[in-house]
């Protein structure tokens, strides 16, 4: 009978030590609040890149990794902050996919990741002010900065001989940081801005700000706002009263939304969103359509990104605590060394596990410029109701 | 004259005209609010997520008649599918009525406890609108969308000012006054109208008059849902459907309210009006017209614009701090908060 308990007793330590450890990574994204249209294909996202991983059984020796997800409300800094807290305190998080908007991952990032050690990567913060916040080599995001966005949104308008634009923006992180630098490098290329005018989102209505926009006037009107918040309703503003008939269309106004929306009256207009016409990409779209969600959605092939790095750089530090890890997103996005695709995920663990380097692709084409995605945008027009792809930048 | 005449169109197109459309959609939303505080003595926090429910089922119903081909003419189906999500609506309240509300109501629960289970009640309506047509923006208006567009009113009048008139406007407008004056009829001249008038001004002595209380409840839930289903497809046919939109509504609706006179139906309509023309005019950027107006010499360079469009909630917001400190009854006589 002892030598029975003993033998169970054996036989349940060595079971416990193949068993390898369960990782938990933090989905922190706005599924309530403005983002809410798009945050769930970005957790499909973020969770379609942890199933692959967990069916390679290849990181850190089989370990599983299960994504818990927490809501950031995308603009309530004290209930992400919260949130964030409870990832980490209770669930035990390793790493954090998020947050969404800027602002609240601002603050997470200082109250929550900081003194925590946690590693975050968010998919769509874009303001500037995440480049140079104190973040302990913490934090990194696949999403472009926004001050490199407005240099591009500068460069297509000159380029098309537009040199007088009305602009309006989301008053957030995200639309006063893109405004900001779109206005600054607009102006240096010899344009003007006829008036800054700031939006709230999902306010009631928006006559007051398309009146005051029509009276600076300008050829077009720049939308730094969401494509279903404030953003579509100057636009549906602007358009009823003929205020402005051509508009140019940043990342956050980028969607099938819009176009299903408002229709006709939008053709002409133009923009620009993260983008890249890469092999990677069409992978990602292919294992979207297969998983029953939209990889043209905002921020999907960003958010699998992160969750992607996440893992790879456990992998190579051999380790899920934030302290080892962190170093290591970068040498894994950037390689150089063997290059990953979307669905290739088991084979970049084992090359990793081998010793061997790779270079991440991803999605999205990641390469990191510190902890920014250098990102490429891919300049569009509007035409017939679609999206028309002029060239990629 | 015809500079003159531009200004006017201008002013027309940017100011008046939003402003009356938006201000007859607060309006319709506070009367709703005013009539809670009114008969039952709470403000209701829910009333953004009723208008919400209220169109949710309207867009359901419209979506099941475009289905099978029954349309409005020119006018949006929408209409045809109002009296079912009126319907249905009510039938929530009163459920709601039953289940929470009355509870409270033979506790005689002080008005501040009212106020928290309308929250509670608020987030649940939160959750079931978005359980029963999802978080997403939906667009249900169909049948022309232009009574007259800005292209085609320069065309006829040879102004470079084009004037837009929406037929959402025109039927947020017409709607909101036939509403009014129903509502106006009903508790001026019928039988449970004076009775709900009587129990709003004294509870006790209407009891003593055998006035029964919970009739008087459920008329006000009725009307209460006529209301808000009404105001909130109005406002889904001026712009759009979205649950987060209809749930920031309450505030400008409760200012509108309590501008006006809480429990006070003219006040309500007064203040809608009050409250969506502060938020227009206050921020209009007065280049436009003064350049029509004055001569070339004097032509503004810059925007002339009061305050910058951030501040247009501060401005309705500043009008309600200021009804509250001098008349805290309201612009109309309604019962001090």
């Amino acid at each position: 009978m002892k030598k029975l308990l003993l033998a169970s007793a054996a036989l349940a330590l060595v079971a416990g030590g193949a068993s390898a450890q369960d990782i938990k990574i933090g989905i922190l994204f706005g599924f309530t609040g403005p983002l809410e249209s798009i945050t769930p294909a970005m957790d499909k996202s973020a969770e379609m890149a942890i199933k692959e991983v967990n069916d390679s059984k290849a990181l850190l020796g089989g370990a599983t990794v299960e994504g818990v997800k927490a809501d950031s409300t995308c603009t309530d800094a004290a209930a992400a902050t919260a949130a964030a807290q409870k990832l980490v305190t209770s669930e035990k998080v390793a790493a954090i996919v998020g947050g969404d908007c800027s602002g609240v991952t601002g603050a997470v990032l200082q109250s929550v990741a900081r003194p925590n050690g946690i590693v975050m990567v968010s998919p769509s913060a874009t303001s500037p002010a995440l480049s140079t916040a104190a973040d302990d080599d913490l934090f990194y995001r696949t999403a472009p900065s926004d001050a490199h966005q407005g240099d591009i949104m500068a460069d297509v308008l000159m380029k098309r001989g537009v040199k007088k634009v009305a602009l309006t923006y989301t008053n957030n992180d995200y639309g006063k940081g893109l405004a900001d630098s779109f206005k600054a490098a607009f102006e240096k290329a010899g344009g003007t801005v006829t008036i800054e005018a700031a939006h709230e989102d999902g306010k009631a209505d928006y006559s007051a700000e398309v009146a005051a926009l029509a009276a600076a006037g300008g050829d077009v009107l720049v939308v730094a706002g969401y494509v279903d918040q404030g953003g579509k309703g100057i636009i549906q503003g602007a358009l009823d009263a003929g205020a402005f008939k051509t508009f140019y269309l940043p990342d956050g106004m980028y969607g099938d939304s819009l176009l299903k929306a408002i229709g006709k009256p939008l053709d002409g207009s133009f923009g620009d969103v993260p983008g890249i016409d890469s092999e990677g990409h069409k992978k990602f779209l292919d294992m979207a359509k297969a998983a029953g969600f939209d990889g043209t959605s905002s921020y999907t092939g960003e958010s699998y990104d992160a969750a992607a790095l996440i893992m790879l750089a456990m992998q190579a530090a051999k380790s899920d605590k934030g302290a080892d890890f962190k170093s290591k997103i970068e040498s894994v996005a950037n390689g150089p060394g063997e290059k990953i695709l979307p669905g290739e995920l088991a084979k970049g663990l084992k090359l990793i596990a081998e010793g061997k380097p790779i270079d991440y692709e991803g999605a999205t084409g990641v390469h990191l410029l510190g902890r920014d995605a250098a990102g490429s945008y891919r300049v569009y027009t509007i035409k017939d109701g679609q999206h028309v792809t002029d060239y990629y930048q | 004259m015809v500079d003159f005449l531009n200004a006017i169109v201008a002013l027309l197109n940017y100011v008046i005209v939003p402003a009356t459309s938006y201000g007859a959609q607060l309006a319709l939303g506070a009367l709703g609010v005013t009539l809670i505080y009114g008969i039952l003595r709470f403000s209701n926090f829910a009333h953004g997520d009723t208008m919400a429910f209220g169109t949710a089922i309207t867009i359901l119903v419209t979506w099941l008649f475009q289905s099978w081909g029954i349309g409005f003419g020119p006018l949006p189906t929408a209409l045809l599918a109002l009296p079912f999500g009126i319907a249905v609506t009510a039938l929530l309240l009163l459920g709601t009525d039953r289940m929470v509300y009355r509870f409270y109501r033979r506790q005689k629960a002080a008005p501040v406890i009212l106020v928290i289970v309308s929250m509670g009640v608020m987030f649940i309506m939160n959750g079931l609108v978005r359980f029963v047509i999802g978080v997403q923006e939906q667009n249900f208006a169909d049948g022309a969308r232009f009574v007259i567009t800005a292209t085609q009113f320069r065309n006829l009048t040879g102004l470079d000012e084009g004037l837009a008139v929406r037929t959402s406007t025109v039927i947020t407008v017409v709607t909101a006054v036939i509403v009014v004056a129903a509502l106006f009829w009903f508790l001026n001249k019928t039988r449970s109208g004076k009775s709900m008038r009587a129990f709003s001004d004294n509870e006790d002595l209407a009891l003593l008059s055998g006035i029964n209380p919970e009739r008087v409840v459920m008329i006000t839930w009725l009307l209460v849902a006529a209301l808000a289903t009404t105001a909130g497809v109005l406002y889904g046919l001026d712009k759009s459907f979205k649950p987060f939109t209809y749930y920031q509504l309450l505030l400008p609706i409760f200012a509108s309210a309590v501008v006006g006179g809480l429990g006070n139906p003219v006040g309500a309509i007064l203040g809608g009006f009050v409250v969506a023309f502060s938020e227009v005019t206050f921020t209009y950027a007065w280049k436009k017209v003064l350049t029509y107006l004055l001569p070339a010499s004097l032509a503004p360079d810059s925007l002339v614009q009061l305050l910058s469009t951030d501040y247009k909630f501060a401005v309705s917001f500043a009008i309600l701090v200021v009804v509250l400190l001098f008349k805290p009854t309201g612009l109309l006589k309604g019962k001090s908060v």
